[in-house]
């Protein structure tokens, strides 16, 4: 757990970073600090481990006031990823990882082989262990710098926009991960970031800040969408958040009903007929490949590049919002609904998904 | 004349010791004495110095008077100091023209080491040196474990530029009566023999071409291929376009 009581830091010029910050982190979450640029939420972050000392108020780590410690051994026992990662040039991938481990004593051999762990626990490759920093990309980067937050297995990890130096492909697969990681973590987490769909991804709670280090809103998410504090909070959460609240709405029984088929590669999709438009076509382990148009020739071979591939799919048990979206996508009005496989269960309507939306309690 | 001065330095005659005259060989002993002593003590001063200064930031108008310095001409200090410096030694030392040699060698030596090292910690990436400290680092591990390796191809070239200027200078130690490869050249010249005085010049150049190689082989154990970019497989630039990214900074 870590605990803000009315944190304040003031500069000498007499700018206000940080105002009477009160704000509890509990164990075991992700707690989300975001705003604009201006509103103290890195300044925030970094009084957790004295890179910036607070001028008034107390950071509290479990039951320690940290600034109680020495600033470099409360720093060991926190975990700290930073933006661009800041991995050491001169040291490979793996005697990065091996940094806090060392500083805190550990023998060089046993630090080195559970750096090795942690590289692919994080999902790099391990021959990229003996790399240095230059030759890897900018993902996987970040992910070293994760691996070498995560090497003294600190309770408390601090996270300042790490992901967001990367391209949105590499930083949507990189949350992912993190959520993976953090399943199976359950470290206390602070994590900043300026944007705010990411923070409604990460966060179990999210703290929105505004200029001038003050506290607007302190919420879950979904709360968050479905009802901000004021103006300000409202605006910065954005548009559409009727819809992406949607992403937190789960629709465990959607009225999935059967879906025709055509296998890709087969040539006769004979029971197309008297289907209006489109029809789905699958592979041999019947994973949705993509529609196919029923005016097109029948008795020629169902080959890739005649697919319509338009349509997202939704997974049974998953957020209404990506159910909806499928049977938006979708060339046929029909939302391909699948199961954690990827294997075809069937397919719903948007009236069926809107019907569900409706029923759901407010 | 290439003839001559090739006859010259292929002579062994000349690179034996006798009685009455100093071979090759002992001279470039001499030289290279004078050499690693004023470089040694130019490391012992500069290096420590342009690291702290680096990385506290604190100090630097150091930096820039040492530059200053550079401007001072050297034969007319070295004079002066021979002037002040020797007549508080007697009989058979030659420490009073030893002293201001060195002095002199290593006021040269001084800025470039000194100011290659500043400029080397300080160019360490600012979230490197965050995330040395965020990882708990105390500011002596950073500044040996972090900022030192980085800052190494940049301390080598202040090394190496300081390592060329004197052994080049190192013969003014003939001028004030010492040894070293500048006795032949002054010897020469006095001698009116050309190629004498050629051959040591040539001999300097040498000294200074060998001296360079050497470093360089060193530097390229000492820093990290991580900091160097040389890497097998071609995803960075190769070591001569480092070099040059290297004087650039500089």
């Amino acid at each position: 757990m870590i605990r803000f009581d009315a944190a304040t830091k003031r500069y000498p010029d007499g700018t206000v970073a940080v105002d009477q910050l009160t704000l509890e982190a509990p164990s075991g979450a992700i707690t989300v600090l975001v705003g604009p640029s201006g509103c103290g939420k890195t300044t925030s972050l970094r009084m957790v481990n004295r890179m910036i000392e607070p001028t008034s108020g107390t950071v509290w780590l479990d039951d320690t006031d940290t600034a109680s410690l020495p600033a470099h051994e409360l720093r060991r026992r926190i975990g700290y990823v930073i933006q661009n990662a800041g991995l050491f040039p001169h040291r490979t991938v793996l005697d990065n990882v091996a940094t806090v481990p060392l500083l805190l004593g550990e023998d060089r051999r046993r630090a080195r082989a559970s750096a090795l762990e942690l590289v692919e626990r994080v999902g790099l490759d391990p021959a990229l262990a003996k790399r240095y920093p230059a030759q890897l990309s900018g993902g996987q980067q970040q992910r070293v710098g994760v691996a070498r937050a995560l090497a003294a297995d600190p309770p408390v990890m601090l996270m300042d926009e790490p992901f967001s130096a990367v391209d949105p492909v590499v930083r949507e697969q990189l949350q992912d991960e993190f959520l993976r990681l953090q399943g199976e973590l359950g470290k206390t987490i602070v994590f900043v970031t300026h944007d705010i769909d990411e923070a409604i991804k990460l966060g179990d709670q999210v703290a929105v800040l505004r200029v001038g280090g003050t506290l607007a809103q302190l919420a879950t998410p979904a709360e968050l969408l479905a009802r901000p504090i004021d103006a300000f909070v409202a605006g910065f959460v954005g548009r559409d958040r009727g819809y992406r609240a949607l992403a937190f709405a789960h629709g465990r029984n959607l009225p999935v009903r059967e879906e025709p088929t055509v296998a890709v590669g087969s040539s006769h999709p004979g029971s197309a007929a008297g289907l209006a438009g489109w029809i789905l076509a699958v592979d041999a382990e019947r994973r949705p490949q993509g529609w196919l148009p029923t005016a097109d020739e029948l008795d020629e071979t169902v080959t890739d590049s005649r697919l319509h591939r338009g349509g997202t799919l939704a997974t049974q048990g998953g957020a209404l919002r990506s159910a909806l979206d499928a049977c938006l996508s979708s060339p046929s009005g029909r939302g391909v609904v699948v199961d954690d496989d990827g294997r075809l269960l069937g397919s719903v309507t948007a009236r069926e998904v809107l019907e569900l939306i409706e029923e759901r309690e407010r | 004349m290439i003839g001559s001065v090739l006859g010259w330095l292929l002579d062994p005659e000349h690179w034996r010791s006798t009685p009455f005259d100093t071979g090759i060989w002992a001279q470039l002993g001499a030289h290279v004495g004078f050499t690693l002593i004023a470089l040694a003590i130019a490391v012992l001063l500069a290096l420590p110095a342009g690291l702290v200064i680096g990385h506290t930031g604190r100090g630097s108008w150091l930096v820039s008077a040492a530059n200053a310095v550079r401007a001072l001409p050297t034969v007319g200090v070295l004079v002066l100091l021979v002037v002040v410096i020797s007549p508080h030694f007697y009989g058979r030392t030659n420490a009073g023209f030893l002293i201001p040699t060195e002095i002199v060698l290593v006021v040269l030596a001084v800025p470039p080491i000194l100011s290659n090292a500043y400029a080397g910690v300080q160019n360490v990436p600012p979230q490197v040196r965050d995330a040395a400290f965020g990882m708990g680092m105390t500011g002596p591990q950073v500044l040996g474990r972090v900022e030192l390796p980085n800052a190494l191809p940049l301390i080598f070239s202040g090394f190496r530029s300081a390592m060329l200027q004197v052994i080049a200078t190192a013969t003014i130690a003939s001028y004030v009566t010492l040894g070293g490869l500048g006795r032949f050249i002054y010897d020469g010249l006095a001698q009116k023999d050309y190629p004498q005085m050629i051959g040591g010049a040539v001999l300097v150049a040498a000294l200074a071409l060998i001296s360079d190689l050497l470093v360089a082989l060193v530097q390229r154990y000492a820093v990290s291929r991580g900091v160097s970019r040389r890497f097998r497989t071609d995803t960075g630039p190769d070591s001569r376009t480092a070099v040059l990214v290297e004087e650039d900074v500089r």
